[in-house]
């Protein structure tokens, strides 16, 4: 950096005029120190910045580990990391800023795509390995998916919408259906699940029906314009939209084809007693928050402010958002900002005009199946439970989420 | 007559409609011993098992050296997850923790993950033999099966579990279609 800047400097004195609007006077001491200038402060562009640009320092948003259990923890180990939604825009995560969850916790592998490879088999004609390369030549798909982790439940003690709702993102993911390897290896008519397994140290595997692989599930190496980070499984995972999290297969190189439920650890962990709270699982319900106002944020005073959420179901597109100002009294249609995508984050906003009084702050949603997004006291009778403090959400938690706005403008969790 | 005259196309129709053939022609046909090598989910019937055996007896020294150090010597006591339940028979099998050695469906779960996921930053490293002598450790340490009893990829997957059949089956999933009827969603 240091010894490229008299050829900057140099170039900026001879080319400043072709750029226009500022001047040399205004620009050219902004690189020398300490002298007074008038535009803003230069960000000092080393060549790594030209290769791969970085957000603004001013720009802070984070994630945190979530759920109490640091990342990386005694071991090493990376396990829950939240996504900042509190400052999310539009329906796209950054990759940088994408959730992330592991199986038990886990090293993050380092893939040569060179030597990686993908292999099929099981109940098939003709069982098959894939490199990278391969798998390019194949008709791709390019589809906005959420993924959200199933332990994405708010709670009481959350602070925040990082906190509540963070192990959710929505990216933009390109690859191969699975339906298209499936058909190219020649699917046995026994065939009815199929086990996914990664390559990281723990070689993570879950078991899902062959339906889901039929359907819409594919493998992607793509990630929001470029490859899938290492986070999320590069060189490629498995995506198999509006299933839970653990589901989407990362550092995948591996499906077999089988006749039965495999019970993997993964699927070990799905197990429980109550017909009911297994058929909650697997299948992310409608869901959605508001981002814009949430807890841990501040209203600067009463007037009007564009409220801002998020809304997905994994059971397919998003048709209707609601927003509640009162409290769950009344419910408003909100605008769906550009268009719902199967599957994926789906941004919302309703125009409000805070008249300074505490309130509370709800969204719900409907989607294109006609779900629509329960309270935790319609969930609650559901159960046949009283809905009190003690009342936790059975199976996968995607009830509404109430912010409570304080007459001098603080919002705080409404579970609280 | 008529039905032997027949027959021969029928089954050159069976044939060509059973054969699909591969639309794209990428992809690698893997040898049989990649495939052995890559093959390591183990399900119900243990087919994949490879060959080896154990029993609880030689599972102890094995514990001892390469998993008492995060598990503690009793499976209790250690930061890594408890093996062992801290209630006993007399509670419930549901009541009793998330034990996978005790909680299972199949003892070849067990084995898996052993096999795959343990011990922590040395996973892969445990011979065949060692993932059978450690699942009847642990197995033994939770009552499931005597200590002297001897585990292969023949006797692994008769051995019954506390379980039973006592968890729910998952309903067939279907496109577009609700999981839960008469849940308020």
């Amino acid at each position: 950096m240091g010894a490229k800047r008299p050829d900057r400097r140099g170039f900026l004195k001879s080319g400043a005029a072709l750029a226009g609007g500022f001047t040399v006077g205004a620009v050219a001491p902004a690189i020398g120190q300490d002298q007074e200038h008038h535009g803003p402060q230069m960000i000092h562009e080393g060549k790594d910045q030209i290769a791969y640009g970085d957000r603004s320092k001013h720009v802070t948003s984070v994630r945190i580990a979530h759920g109490g259990r640091p990342s990386p923890d005694p071991w090493g180990l990376t396990f829950h990391i939240a996504a900042p939604l509190q400052d999310s825009v539009g329906v796209i995560t950054p990759s940088s800023l994408h959730y992330i969850g592991t199986t038990r916790g886990s090293f993050l592998p380092d893939i040569d795509p060179k030597e990686h490879r993908l292999m099929i088999h099981g109940l098939v004609d003709r069982p098959l390995t894939f490199t990278m390369e391969d798998l390019k030549r194949f008709p791709s798909v390019t589809r906005l998916h959420f993924i959200e982790c199933a332990g994405n439940r708010s709670s009481r003690r959350a602070k925040n919408v990082q906190e509540t709702h963070g192990m959710t993102s929505c990216a933009e993911w390109t690859g191969v259906l699975l339906s298209t390897l499936l058909k190219e290896c020649g699917l046995k008519g026994s065939a009815t699940w199929f086990v996914a397994e990664g390559s990281e140290e723990i070689k993570g595997a879950s078991s899902m029906p062959i339906a889901k692989a039929m359907d819409d599930a594919f493998v992607a190496y793509g990630m929001n314009g470029e490859a899938v980070r290492p986070q999320q499984g590069f060189p490629l995972r498995l995506m198999v939209p509006g299933f839970e999290g653990i589901f989407h297969t990362k550092w995948l190189r591996r499906i077999k084809i089988v006749d039965r439920y495999y019970i993997n650890y993964n699927d070990f962990g799905h197990l429980d007693r109550d017909p009911k709270i297994a058929a909650l699982e697997y299948q992310i319900g409608p869901k959605s928050v508001i981002t814009f106002p949430s807890a841990g944020q501040q209203l600067t005073g009463r007037g009007f402010y564009e409220i801002s959420g998020l809304a997905w179901s994994g059971g397919g597109a998003i048709k209707k958002v609601e927003v509640s100002t009162d409290g769950g009294k009344r419910w408003n249609t909100a605008e769906i900002k550009g268009s719902a995508h199967r599957m994926a984050h789906t941004r919302f906003g309703y125009e409000w005009n805070w008249d300074g009084q505490e309130t509370e702050l709800q969204s719900r949603c409907t989607d294109e199946i006609g779900q629509v997004q329960p309270s935790r006291a319609q969930i609650a009778k559901y159960w046949n439970k009283p809905f009190d403090e003690t009342f936790s959400v059975p199976g996968l938690d995607n009830s509404i989420q109430p912010w409570r706005i304080a007459s001098d403008g603080s919002v705080t969790n409404g579970h609280a | 007559m008529g039905m032997l005259r027949v027959l021969p196309f029928v089954l050159l129709m069976g044939v060509a409609a059973l054969a699909q053939s591969p639309r794209y022609g990428v992809g690698r046909t893997p040898t049989a011993e990649e495939i052995r090598a890559w093959d390591i989910s183990i399900g119900p019937t243990g087919e994949e098992l490879p060959p080896g055996r154990g029993s609880a007896k030689e599972g102890a020294p094995v514990y001892r050296a390469k998993c008492a150090g995060c598990h503690g010597a009793t499976g209790l006591e250690g930061t890594a997850p408890i093996l062992k339940s801290k209630a006993g028979p007399d509670v419930e099998l549901w009541e009793r923790g998330r034990i996978l050695p005790l909680r299972a469906p199949f003892a070849t779960t067990v084995w898996d993950y052993l096999n795959r996921a343990m011990p922590l930053n040395r996973e892969g490293t445990l011979t065949a033999d060692e993932v059978y002598a450690l699942t009847a450790f642990l197995l033994y340490m939770n009552d499931v099966i005597p200590e002297e009893q001897i585990l292969d990829a023949q006797s692994l997957p008769k051995v019954k579990m506390p379980i039973g059949d006592d968890y729910a089956p998952l309903p067939d999933w279907k496109p577009r279609t609700p999981r839960l009827k008469g849940y308020p969603y």
